[in-house]
């Protein structure tokens, strides 16, 4: 995973609320057995029956913060929705609330998902809006967004903060505690099922 | 203080514990399938790393197989490799694996119920987030992402923060022709998609205490649907008589220390939830939904709402959305929307009592004119099973047809989809835009309603016919 410490880009305002995992990338997309390549189908029917969508607006082009309406991410638990936000280039999406499947895949890949309330959320969509070369900056080492004169704290626990600073891989983490993992096996249940056709 | 039983769960399969970190916790049971597995396979061999636990690890072939011939060859090349990627990786790494063809295979959330695989108190995971269905029967049960699949095929473990608990009581008797379906959608109408969100949530109450395992999956299932974490209930004699005689489950003295031990997970009578939700059974009738997210529902003898009616700005943007996706008109009677398709399978509703409901409707009935019905067994031990008790004819002669396991039109990755435009009253879970086929439109509903719909073409419940 790549660490994240500061990102600085221009933001594009998705003013929707609800975006479910099957608008970020559609079920027909889920076919492929690698982790990238997904930067086509990302928002695939919106990109292709809006004409005006705002991933369809030239004033955003190269935008790397998507700035969302409440409850981005809700539904299935395909990963392959955070790949296709990374692969077309987006570094964080801002939202007032993401579903909990969603936010761990982000937080896992080094998509960095920010939580801020709604009303400053309508405050950064609207400051997009009227002006798209208005350059956002998400500070993790801080735990800040910042942009124009506007300086807003969110939360994220340390630990995570850490582990993205760090660009840490979690199963490294884990296998340190082998021993423990070793220790716990023992005490299980002989009759616990196995996979194995009995 | 007691606890609840998500915290029971929780403690017992703690691996590690300290401040400021999450907790690490090992996990009982893995389920694969093809769609989110091929990539976390890639990056244990790009590390080196082996599966830790292979045989606590179960893999199917379900989401993208066709459902008109299980025996021929996938025509779509992508989806082939899909596949053929699963069983190369589970003869690699030494994961038993059901694949389309046999008599085992099925949506991985109805094979591991079946098999007796899923069982109180442990805790499961799968790279998909229906996997909450398996809380039924009072396993602490989640979806999750292909770089978890990978952490848990490496390791056995996840480390996670425990999440708040919450408790949905529904207290009463449900109306005749009420169905858990029904239930579950109501609870989300009335959440919204995320009044869930962070919790492990126990259904509680007269009405889940009366509810078959078929039904308590029904509901568990749709858990994610309004953002939670997990859906759980309390194993009692229902889920032990389930359990009893399927091949996985324990035997002779095995399951007499089983069945002791599923008999202490219960919430304490003490233990406190961090937040509850109260329905009352009686106010409960069949439930449809009319917009592109399960929580835009409501009763089948309402009208679509007029979105200048809800309370807040994104509430009536999102209903506004809706209406313009469905091509519907406010105040429009739903008993007077028409449908193209009906689809009766799925996690949701692919079981076995889901077929006898519908088939129940469709005795001596045949399907409308212009309307065509798939009937999609949840796994092929359900269709045999179907076939044993003639349902399969009543579907047949009903007009409808009658297919092989998979997941078929819920997520439409297969050939089964809708077209633009086309309009179905659907068992599954999703109603999101385009989500049964690019431009379809969807109508979340129960397996009566799906079969009354069937026969008039329009939105309808058993009892209208």
């Amino acid at each position: 995973m790549d660490s994240f410490t500061v990102h600085t880009g221009r933001a594009v305002p998705l003013r929707r609320s609800n975006v479910d995992t099957d608008q970020i990338i559609p079920a027909v997309y889920l076919k492929r057995v690698t982790r990238t390549g997904f930067a086509d189908a990302l928002f695939q029917a919106w990109r292709a029956d809006e004409p005006d969508f705002v991933l369809n607006q030239q004033r955003h082009a190269g935008a790397t913060v998507l700035v969302a309406g409440a409850d981005f991410g809700t539904g299935s638990s395909r990963e392959h929705a955070v790949w296709a936000l990374w692969d077309y280039g987006f570094r964080v999406v801002i939202s007032s609330r993401f579903a909990d499947i969603f936010r761990g895949n982000s937080l896992k890949t080094g998509l960095l998902t920010v939580m801020l309330p709604e009303p400053v959320v309508q405050r950064l969509l609207d400051a997009v809006d009227a002006d798209p070369g208005v350059e956002v900056t998400v500070d993790l080492e801080q735990r800040q967004v910042r942009w124009l004169a506007e300086v807003h704290g969110f939360e994220l626990d340390d630990y995570t903060r850490w582990r993205l600073l760090e660009g840490l891989d979690d199963i490294a983490l884990t296998l340190r505690d082998t021993a423990a993992i070793d220790r716990f096996e023992q005490g299980r249940a002989s009759w616990l099922p196995v996979a194995q056709p009995r | 203080m007691g606890s609840t039983l998500a915290e029971k769960l929780w403690s017992s399969h703690l691996v590690r514990s300290a401040a400021g970190e999450p907790d690490l916790l090992y996990i009982d049971l893995h389920l694969i399938h093809e769609v989110t597995s091929p990539q976390a396979f890639d990056g244990l061999r790009l590390a080196g790393r082996t599966v830790r636990r292979p045989e606590l690890t179960l893999a199917t072939e379900d989401h993208n197989v066709p459902t008109t011939d299980l025996l021929a060859p996938i025509a779509d090349p992508v989806s082939r490799l899909q596949v053929e990627t699963l069983r190369s990786n589970c003869a690699e790494f030494g994961i038993t694996l059901y694949p389309m063809g046999h008599s085992e295979q099925g949506i991985v959330h109805v094979i591991g119920p079946q098999l007796g695989i899923t069982q109180p108190g442990m805790t499961l995971v799968c790279g998909d987030s229906h996997t909450s269905t398996h809380g039924a029967f009072g396993a602490l049960a989640f979806g999750i992402g292909t770089s978890q699949v990978e952490h848990v095929l490496a390791t056995q473990t996840l480390p996670l923060e425990r999440p708040k608990t919450m408790a949905v009581t529904v207290e009463g008797q449900l109306p005749p022709g009420v169905t858990p379906k029904d239930v579950i959608l109501a609870v989300i109408a009335k959440t919204g998609t995320g009044g869930g969100q962070g919790y492990m949530v126990e259904y509680r109450g007269e009405v889940f205490r009366q509810m078959s395992m078929e039904g308590r999956m029904t509901v568990c299932n749709m858990s994610i649907e309004w953002g939670a974490r997990a859906g759980l209930i309390a194993p009692d004699q229902t889920t032990f008589d389930y359990l009893r005689g399927r091949p996985h489950a324990p035997t002779g003295a095995d399951w007499d220390a089983a069945v002791a031990y599923w008999t202490t997970l219960v919430t304490d009578p003490d233990a406190a939830f961090d937040a509850e939700v109260r329905l009352s059974a009686a106010d409960i009738s069949p439930f449809v939904t009319w917009g592109t997210n399960p929580a835009q529902g409501a009763p089948l003898s309402d009208r679509v709402p007029d979105p200048a009616g809800f309370g807040t700005e994104a509430e009536r943007a999102s209903a506004e959305k809706a209406l313009s996706y469905m091509g519907l008109t406010a105040g429009t009677p739903l008993r007077d929307i028409a449908v193209d398709t009906v689809f009766l399978g799925s996690c949701t509703n692919g079981r076995i009592e889901d077929l006898r409901a519908a088939a129940a409707v469709l005795r001596g009935r045949t399907v409308a004119d212009g309307v065509r019905m798939l009937v999609v067994p949840g796994s092929m031990r359900v269709r045999e099973q179907a076939e044993r008790e003639g349902l399969d004819a009543v579907f047949t002669a009903a007009g409808a047809e009658w297919r092989q396991a998979g997941c078929s039109m819920c997520l439409g990755m297969n050939p089964d989809q809708l077209s633009s435009g086309e309009r179905s009253a659907s068992t599954s879970n999703r109603n999101f835009e385009g989500r049964q086929g690019k431009g379809g439109r969807t109508h979340l509903v129960s397996p009566p309603v799906a079969a009354a719909t069937a026969v008039t073409g329009r939105l309808t419940s058993p009892a209208d016919l």
